[in-house]
């Protein structure tokens, strides 16, 4: 690895002023468990690693019944599953972290760095585009909010800009009736790279969805907001008919590659099927709330 | 070349100063600034575990921490876990179960074991698989792995209780 | 687990399960191994290596890496002699040093994405890399042969300008070898069949996947000697290539095997250790160089992937009668796959009247292949024991009792070689038919179960040994073979049953090459068979001359005393009993110190056999397998340490199964390796497997003292096959490619899908 300087703020401030001063020969991470590959790989070669952990309010998670989600982003990926609120409230979003990696890698990563990452087949995006959920960042010249689902222009690149900072990611609170639900394909039973990963969330009254979001992982240069399957779903019950057509339109709208993971084939394929069963899982918990 | 820096942490129970580039991961440190050489080094991406140690409580992958990030923390490596020369529960079934062949992806495992029983004493088969999920072992397909992690949790909770009981 | 030696005794340590002697080292990190090694003054190397699959090196300047602060030398293969051409023996595996030389340090042609170029040391491992950088390399690029089907067409691109071989004459050539094997009239016995299967298989190229990469730590001292420590299985190996390849006397290099972190046949060859010796000669230091996981999958040794072609017949009551075989492996950029191994494996588990198999060892731009756990048979076995499942469907047979009817046994003739002494081919049959696995019902859609056997030869060569009796009655046990598996307990285990003492009592010993004598490799299923010959000889040798000692001190003559439970009496009187601890506080008063010793060229081998059963659940909407239940059996001839035995057979059935699931090599249509980490290299994890049952067996080999049979290989060669006939219970559809990937299986179970409707719908 070529020589590097590292640094540890403690607020969100410091933060800010390192990444500021030093524009693109700075990054910021949790976990590392994607950057010091990277690095070793010459992939990325910061000359300053800005530590994150220390700055106590990017790991905070809260939540209010009315403003809903607080999700720090340096919150690691056990603590969210160990998170008793994130577990009721968001189940999906739990499933995804419990998911990326081992438990050695889950101990470290976060959320917050799995987006800024800007993989295509990160596990949580998808989840967090199901949710809804909103990306904060606070820069030299203030704050805003991004979609999470506009969050990643292509693999490896997202909308941040030189100096600013992914603080935490923001999402309402769940109305009654309403889960959420990730899976994904890998070849083994853990420590793989995505092949297709789905998170979907829907919104109940009696037997008709009256909300839904589906998030589209791995199956494109950037993770996917499914938005005609999930649209085709409102109004309607979740019978095998809505089911198959939600699956296809999330399969045409997956525009994945053949690489060494999958072939196109496959992934769209799987694509449907994935989008059915969380679907069912996410209305199965829905019902129960 | 590159200035090294002063970082100070607890390793094994004992306050430990050392001097690293800040491009040395925790697993560099350890090996070649300290000389504790229990944790391996088998891919350097976080997809093996050989280099599993326990920082804070938690399992982590030393090969994907900076060494300056050690500053402050609570670091049990495998030489930490017998107590003088009386073994740890988990290394003395590991032996008794026959659950190393050449032995390399031991430390990591029992790191990894030893995580698990901390926070959950009665785990399932299927939990104890999971939580070790992260250690790759190609020698033994893992069943005496995991027969001895069974057998450790039950050989711990029965002593516990003990305690408990002798109270 | 008890059992009788020879003469009808009850053994006291043998098939007992005693804690091993370096186990206590290995569960609290104290043991070493080759990358735990640092002395004063060391460097640390790394390797340049080619990013091209096939180019001709025009030209390499290093002026500005070396002018990097900290950088101390760099080697090319300028810094090395120019090796025979010639064959050697390493392990199981030929070896030429000309090209072995090559593959170390390319000459004038790189032919394979990560193949070495140059070597630097530097102070730090992070200088030696940034050094790689500045590096100059210009390359002709040429285009890459990477299949052996592009490699064996006319006008393929040609790797080696001097490979030729005996078919084509003087012609240039990617075909290495070509080996037949041939028994009876083929044609007549198709004729005789009545059923015919005729099919053709692909596998992918696989790595034994060892957690610890290579290693080597190299000192060149102004005397000219040299020391080389490192994890092998051969230690004497490295040091009669290491010296071929570096131009230097055999005797002036001296190799200390450290401890070895899994090899499974990857480590009986040389990487770095060269490296590491002419980085110090340079130098004036120690240098350390140790493979990254992405070198040890892009440029250490895989194994052949493979192009198999079987035909087979049987008549209705299902007797095989033919089978017409042709195969072609992987060799990768220099000769040596394990094709003639694969060979004469394919049908060795069956009497077959006429035959006629056809093997090629084909060149192709891929890291040069090392030996896998029973090299070449896994391949074959995938071809061959589906389409026995397949011919035993359609005689309708149990799989089981199938190969029961066809099976080789006591007295019947190898593909090669004598008619096989006593085997426990049918006796493995029996276990899995007998075992509660197969007795459980499997019910359920998408689930199956399959079965298939294997055959590994296992191997002899030369060992050593010696055992030196302490003054305080104990012993130790000296001998050249690394420690793979465990089998320092089962060398003092044998040790200990000879001399009477508990296993606690003896020291079990691995060491150098200049303090034992000559010593083959670990690994060919050979620790327990050759050196347990040679550990059980020393030990007899040190009785005999404990006898003589005994007899001075009884005041008999040698032959008036007899060794029995651990004491030295006289024959048939009543003198007291002189017990070991007895006579060895006595020895220097007596002669001396004692040391028995023993080296042999182990011969009555005995083939090993496995058959494995495993039931299966396919998610048909994924293609996603999961393994429910597994069991193997085995005949181990005599287990001497049970558990450590349990553990081969785990052990290779796991990674069988990864071999028939997930694992390959995935190079783009550059010829540049892909998937060159543990992510997408996706070797079975702990949640991957379920509990693995054993099941022992013991026909007893004839030709060793303790009936011992080697057991580390031949359970790596069932599980492929296992798996896809499980999957065609499970689906209908019989795979033909390794790994049995759930795209593929998707991919088969949709095609078989439409077919079945659109038959239905005529």
């Amino acid at each position: 690895m070529h020589a590097i300087n590292y640094e540890a703020p403690s607020t969100i401030d410091q933060a800010v002023g390192l990444l500021k001063a030093h524009g693109e020969k700075a990054r910021p991470f949790c976990g590392g468990t994607d950057l010091i590959i990277q690095m070793r790989a010459g992939v990325r070669t910061p000359d300053y690693v800005v530590d994150l952990k220390n700055i106590k309010e990017m790991r905070n998670i809260s939540f209010d019944a009315k403003t809903g989600l607080r999700l720090g982003a340096a919150a690691s990926c056990i603590e969210i599953h160990e998170s008793e609120v994130m577990r009721r409230n968001y189940p999906g979003l739990t499933e995804a972290a419990h998911l990326i990696g081992s438990l050695q890698i889950q101990n470290r990563a976060s959320v917050g760095g799995n987006l800024c990452n800007g993989s295509p087949a990160a596990d949580s995006t998808p989840a967090l585009i199901a949710i809804g959920a909103r990306a904060r960042l606070v820069g030299p010249n203030g704050e805003r909010e991004v979609p999470v689902e506009q969050f990643v222009l292509s693999p490896g690149r997202t909308v941040i800009q030189p100096g600013e900072l992914l603080v935490e990611l923001l999402a309402a609170a769940p109305a009654p009736h309403t889960s959420d639900a990730y899976l994904r394909l890998i070849p083994r039973n853990e420590m793989d790279i995505a092949i297709v990963g789905v998170g979907s969330s829907v919104t109940l009254d009696g037997d008709k969805v009256t909300a839904a979001r589906i998030g589209l992982g791995a199956v494109a240069a950037t993770p996917l907001l499914g938005a005609k399957a999930a649209e085709s779903l409102i109004g309607k019950k979740l019978d095998d008919a809505a089911l198959d057509t939600a699956a296809r339109l999330a399969s045409e709208q997956a525009a994945p590659i053949d690489d060494m993971r999958g072939t196109v084939e496959y992934r769209k394929h799987i694509t449907g099927v994935l989008t059915r069963r969380t679907l069912l899982i996410a209305a199965e918990r829905a019902r129960k709330k | 070349m590159s200035k090294k820096t002063l970082v100070e942490a607890t390793i094994n129970g004992e306050t430990v100063e050392f001097l690293c580039e800040p491009r040395q991961s925790m697993l560099e440190c350890l090996r070649d600034v300290l000389e504790l050489t229990g944790a391996k080094e088998g891919c350097l991406t976080g997809d093996c575990g050989a280099c599993s140690i326990n920082v804070n409580g938690r399992v982590v992958c030393s090969c994907l921490m900076f060494g300056p990030e050690a500053q402050g923390k609570t670091i049990t490596t495998v030489e930490g876990l017998a107590e003088g020369n009386r073994l740890h529960t988990l290394q003395q079934k590991f032996l008794e179960h026959a659950s190393l062949q050449c032995g390399i992806c031991t430390p990591g495992f029992l790191m990894a074991a030893k995580g698990l029983l901390d926070r959950n004493p009665n785990p399932t088969e299927p939990e104890i698989r999971y939580a070790l999920a992260g250690n790759l072992c190609r020698c033994t397909g893992y069943d005496k792995i995991v027969r001895a992690v069974q057998d450790a949790a039950q050989t711990l909770r029965s002593s516990n209780e003990g305690k408990a009981a002798a109270r | 687990m008890e059992g009788t030696n020879g003469q009808g005794k009850k053994f006291k340590v043998i098939g007992t399960r005693p804690i091993r002697h370096d186990g206590v080292d290995k569960v609290t990190g104290r043991a070493r191994y080759g990358a735990d090694y640092a002395f004063p003054g060391m460097l640390h190397g790394k390797v340049l290596r080619s990013p091209h699959p096939h180019a001709i090196i025009k030209s390499i300047n290093f002026e500005k890496a070396l002018k990097l602060p900290g950088v101390k030398a760099i080697v090319t293969s300028a810094d090395l002699p120019e090796a025979e051409s010639k064959i050697e023996q390493a392990g199981e595996m030929a070896i030429n040093p000309h090209y072995l030389s090559m593959n170390i340090l390319a000459r004038g042609k790189v032919l394979y994405d990560g193949h070495a170029i140059a070597a630097v040391a530097a102070t730090s491992p992070h200088i030696a890399e940034e050094a790689l950088k500045l590096i100059e390399v210009q390359y002709e690029i040429l285009p890459p042969a990477m299949t052996v089907d592009v490699a064996m067409k006319p006008g393929a691109p040609i790797l080696l300008s001097d490979l030729r071989n005996k078919e084509e004459g003087d012609k240039q050539t990617n075909v290495a070898q070509h080996y037949q094997f041939k028994r009876g009239d083929l044609e007549a016995g198709f004729k005789s069949a009545d059923f015919i299967i005729e099919r053709e298989f692909n596998t992918a190229m696989v790595h034994q996947g060892y957690i610890e990469p290579h290693n080597a730590v190299g000192m060149y001292n102004n005397d000219g000697q040299a020391t080389i420590y490192c994890s092998t299985q051969g230690p004497f190996d490295v040091r009669s290539l290491s010296a071929q390849v570096l131009g230097m006397p055999v005797g002036k290099i001296k190799v200390v095997p450290a401890e070895i972190g899994g090899g499974f046949g990857g480590k009986t060859t040389i990487y770095l250790e060269p490296l590491s010796v002419l980085l110090s000669k340079k130098t004036g230091h120690p240098v350390k160089l140790t493979m990254s996981r992405s070198e040890v999958l892009r440029a250490s040794g895989p194994t052949s992937g493979s192009k198999i072609k079987v035909k087979m017949g049987a008549t209705k009551d299902g007797k095989l009668v033919a089978a017409q075989i042709w195969m072609a492996y992987e060799a990768g950029a220099f000769p040596g796959s394990p094709v003639g191994a694969g060979a004469m494996c394919i049908i060795a588990p069956y009497a077959i009247e006429h035959f006629v198999i056809d093997a090629y060892d084909v060149v192709v731009n891929r890291p040069k292949t090392a030996a896998y756990r029973a090299p070449g048979a896994t391949n074959a076995a995938m071809a061959s024991e589906t389409v026995v499942d397949e011919l035993a469907e359609k005689c309708g047979l149990d799989p089981l009792d199938f190969r029961i009817k066809n099976a080789v046994k006591e007295g019947l003739a190898q593909i090669v070689g004598p008619p096989f002494k006593a085997i426990g081919f049918i006796e493995t049959c029996e276990a899995i038919k007998n075992s509660p696995h197969y007795k459980s019902k499997l019910t359920g859609p998408y689930r199956g179960r399959g079965v298939a056997s294997g055959f590994w030869f296992n191997a002899g060569m030369q060992s050593s040994a010696t055992v030196n009796i302490h003054t305080d009655g104990t012993a130790s046990v000296v001998t050249g073979s690394p420690d793979i598996g465990g089998s320092r307990a089962s060398m003092a285990m044998i040790t200990a049953e000879v001399l009477g003492l508990s296993v606690s009592d003896v020291r079990p010993v691995v060491t150098d090459t200049d303090s034992i004598g000559h010593t083959d490799v670990t690994g060919g299923s050979r620790v327990t068979f050759a050196t347990g010959t040679a550990v059980y000889e020393a030990a007899q040798d040190a009785i005999r001359q404990l006898k003589e000692r005994a007899a001075k001190v009884l005041e008999k003559k040698t032959e008036e005393v007899e060794f029995v439970d651990g004491s030295f009496r006289a024959i048939g009187n009543g003198v007291p009993p002189l017990s070991l601890k007895q006579l060895a506080s006595k020895l220097a008063r007596t002669g001396g110190p004692i040391t028995g010793r023993a080296s042999v060229n182990a011969r009555g081998v005995g083939p090993g056999f496995a058959t494995t059963c495993v039931d299966v659940e396919v998610d048909p909407d994924t293609g996603k397998v999961q393994i429910l239940r597994a069991t193997i059996a085995q005949d181990a001839g005599k287990a001497i340490h049970p558990s450590y035995v349990e553990g081969q057979m785990q052990g290779g059935t796991a990674q069988g199964i990864g071999w028939g699931l997930n694992e390959e090599y995935f190079y783009d249509d550059k010829g540049i390796l892909r998937n060159i980490g543990l992510l997408d290299y996706r070797m079975p994890t702990c949640l991957d497997l379920p509990m693995i049952e054993t099941a022992i067996v013991e026909v007893p080999n004839p030709g060793h003292p303790l009936g011992v049979r080697g057991v580390g290989e031949v359970s790596i060669v069932p599980p492929p096959a296992a798996l896809a006939n499980a999957i065609y219970r499970a689906i209908g559809v019989r795979m033909d490619t390794l790994p049995m990937s759930p795209p593929r299986i998707l991919k088969a179970i949709l095609k078989n899908r439409a077919s079945t409707q659109s038959a239905a719908a005529d």
